[in-house]
């Protein structure tokens, strides 16, 4: 599989399937397929940082925490993200730098708004790498 | 030839389909479906009814685990979903309710007629969507601090009526009169609140509209007469929006919480999303007073909204809100959860009402009807996709019978955002329209795309079943003049 990340198809909201070697990778392409939906990633530049740490009780719940706070980041400090490096993770923690810059929008489309990532249809799987499946609400 | 769902899904009349309970093993109750036989068709095919059969797992829920017509899947519940829960043994879930808390509809009406604004609908659109903020990452004029944001969550419409947005006579017409009681703005966290200070006051992004409207059909003279629909021919306006980040943290925060309190409470769910708690457990409690708080944003969001949208009319027609007549016909919550008293086998109970993606529906008489209505039934709005049309219902004693007082609430989705972008770009949904006399304003092509009439079941149908079955009688068609999406 040469994807990092691909979108599914759901009736009401849209879904992200992202791979990686590692966990780590998956995650860092759940978030990146995330902002690919709100602009085109490539307008993003990175001249901010923001360092972030999420806890949880399992993988599962930590994935959603994950992609949930940078929403939540998105929402309150209008930072649009595009490169994640993951500095720690676990089942439970994890701690990671995301960049990226402010909304401008001469210069980013906004394509769409994200409310949140679900706990419906979320899932981890481990083969050759890792496999990451999560439901958004639009 | 056999249809389908032979074996999982019996008929038992033209609108009404039962799920057994016996069809999955931890039902506590059958499913319901409202919807025509070619609606089930598509409803076997996206599976929205394994949705329905998932909630009636919930602890306490009686009667039915009910589906609306507009039904389509959505994360744990589907949309178009109804179920109540007993208050004593019972749970409350937050995706019962969903990220975009009190989501609802508005409708105001004016003394204009299609003849009058047609000529000057281009600038009408121009001015509400340069003077009501959309889109995605918008951001409002209103500005709050921490004390103005407490009241806004405690007081919802009034807030915004004191403020100067909008009239007294609106919140005679608004469900709950615009602000529910039990909100306690401590049970909502700081995030949540950083969320929705700079939002309040915008329309957002997604399926959210301003739509100038037109009269087209009604159904019954009288009853839209009372609610101020004199003709065919008259225009209306809807606002379609809800409480914004606000509502979506509160729920991400409760529905997080909840997935522990399951554990604690040995609650067995087939779905993480339809996280739950007692309703009288302290996380229910919990949940229900921050609920009420983005319910009321909401409604201090779509009062403040509506001001401005009458600032607008003002100034192109260039005529005062008396001459224009613009006064709200009724406000109604499409996402919440309410604790209502229904009567089940004969006995009276209090019972948590979730609606998702369903709309209150209570007959006349119902005391919690405004006085203006109670003599016809609680008004009914149901936004259509924007190249179609919207309608306006009342609600029925058979809705309160058997639908614990509920009807439904759109179109439905039919297809994917995804999908329809791949069918259908933009800018030719706006041509499209355009050829067709209606005026659109975006603030993104692609979500316009993704709103595109053929992602959307007919709501004509849709309206035609409650109608049909009882659970609502439509009064009015309207169709889009206008259009502002976010």
């Amino acid at each position: 599989m040469n994807k990092d990340f691909e979108i599914i198809d759901h009736t009401a909201d849209v879904g992200i399937r992202a791979y990686g070697a590692d966990l780590k990778d998956a995650f860092v392409n759940a978030a990146r397929g995330l902002f690919s939906l709100i602009t085109e990633l490539d307008s993003v530049d990175e001249i901010l940082q923001r360092n972030i740490e999420v806890d949880a009780p399992d993988e599962e719940i930590l994935l959603v925490a994950w992609l949930n706070e940078l929403i939540y980041l998105f929402d309150v400090e209008n930072v649009l993200f595009k490169r994640f490096e993951i500095n720690k993770l676990s089942d439970t923690h994890l701690e990671a730098t995301a960049f990226g810059e402010k909304v401008d929008k001469t210069k980013h489309e906004l394509k769409i708004g994200v409310k949140a990532a679900t706990y419906h249809m979320t899932k981890i799987v481990k083969d050759d790498g890792y496999r990451v499946e999560v439901l958004l609400d639009i | 030839m056999a249809v389908p769902w032979k074996g999982v899904i019996n008929k038992i009349d033209d609108y009404r389909w039962e799920i057994p309970q016996t069809y999955k093993q931890g039902m506590r109750v059958p499913g319901l479906i409202y919807a025509s036989e070619s609606m089930l068709r598509h409803i076997w095919e996206d599976e929205a009814y394994l949705q329905v059969a998932n909630v009636a797992f919930l602890p306490g829920i009686v009667g039915y685990s009910l589906a609306m017509p507009d039904i389509h899947p959505g994360y744990g519940f589907p949309i178009g979903g109804v179920a109540a829960t007993r208050l004593k043994d019972g749970v409350v879930s937050p995706g019962g309710v969903g990220f975009d808390i009190n989501c609802g509809a508005r409708l105001l009406r004016t003394n204009l007629t299609e003849e009058e604004v047609k000529p000057k609908i281009e600038q009408l659109t121009s001015a509400l969507y340069i003077n009501i903020p959309s889109g995605v990452g918008s951001e409002g004029k209103i500005r709050l601090n921490e004390k103005e944001m407490e009241k806004v969550l405690l007081k919802g419409a009034q807030w915004a009526v004191e403020k100067g947005y909008g009239e007294a006579g609106d919140i005679m017409v608004t469900e709950e009169s615009g602000c529910m009681k039990r909100a306690n703005p401590e049970k909502v966290s700081d995030r949540a609140k950083k969320r929705g200070a700079p939002q309040l006051g915008t329309l957002g992004s997604g399926n959210h509209f301003l739509e100038v409207e037109v009269v087209n059909e009604i159904y019954d003279r009288e009853a839209a007469q009372v609610m101020g629909i004199m003709e065919e021919g008259q225009v209306l306006l809807m606002v379609h929006t809800g409480s914004r980040g606000f509502g979506h943290q509160v729920c991400d925060d409760y529905v997080r919480l909840m997935g522990e309190a399951v554990k604690r409470y040995g609650i067995n769910l087939p779905d993480r999303q339809l996280a739950c708690a007692p309703v009288n457990s302290p996380e229910g409690q919990d949940y229900l007073a921050g609920m009420a708080c983005a319910a009321n944003y909401a409604w201090a969001n779509r009062q403040c909204i509506t001001h401005w949208a009458r600032e607008c009319f003002i100034r192109v027609f260039n005529k005062g809100p008396r001459e224009l007549g613009l006064e709200q016909v009724y406000d109604v919550a499409h996402n919440i959860a309410k604790i209502e008293e229904h009567t089940v086998n004969g006995q009276k109970i209090t019972l948590c009402v979730h609606r998702k993606g369903a709309t209150r529906a209570f007959p006349k008489g119902h005391p919690d009807v405004p006085a203006i209505y109670r003599n016809i039934g609680q008004p009914v709005l149901i936004p259509g996709d924007m190249g179609r049309y919207s309608f306006v219902a009342i609600g029925t004693e058979t809705a309160m019978k058997e639908s614990f007082g509920s009807t439904c609430h759109g179109a439905g989705r039919m297809e994917s955002r995804t999908a329809a972008k791949r069918n259908v770009r933009g800018s030719d949904v706006l041509h499209e329209l355009a050829s067709r006399g209606i005026t659109v304003k975006a603030a993104s092509m692609s979500g316009l795309a993704e709103e595109a009439s053929e992602a959307y079941k007919d709501v004509a149908e849709v309206v035609e079943v409650t109608h049909k079955a009882g659970i609502s009688r439509k009064i009015a068609k309207v169709v889009p003049l206008g259009v502002v999406k976010g």
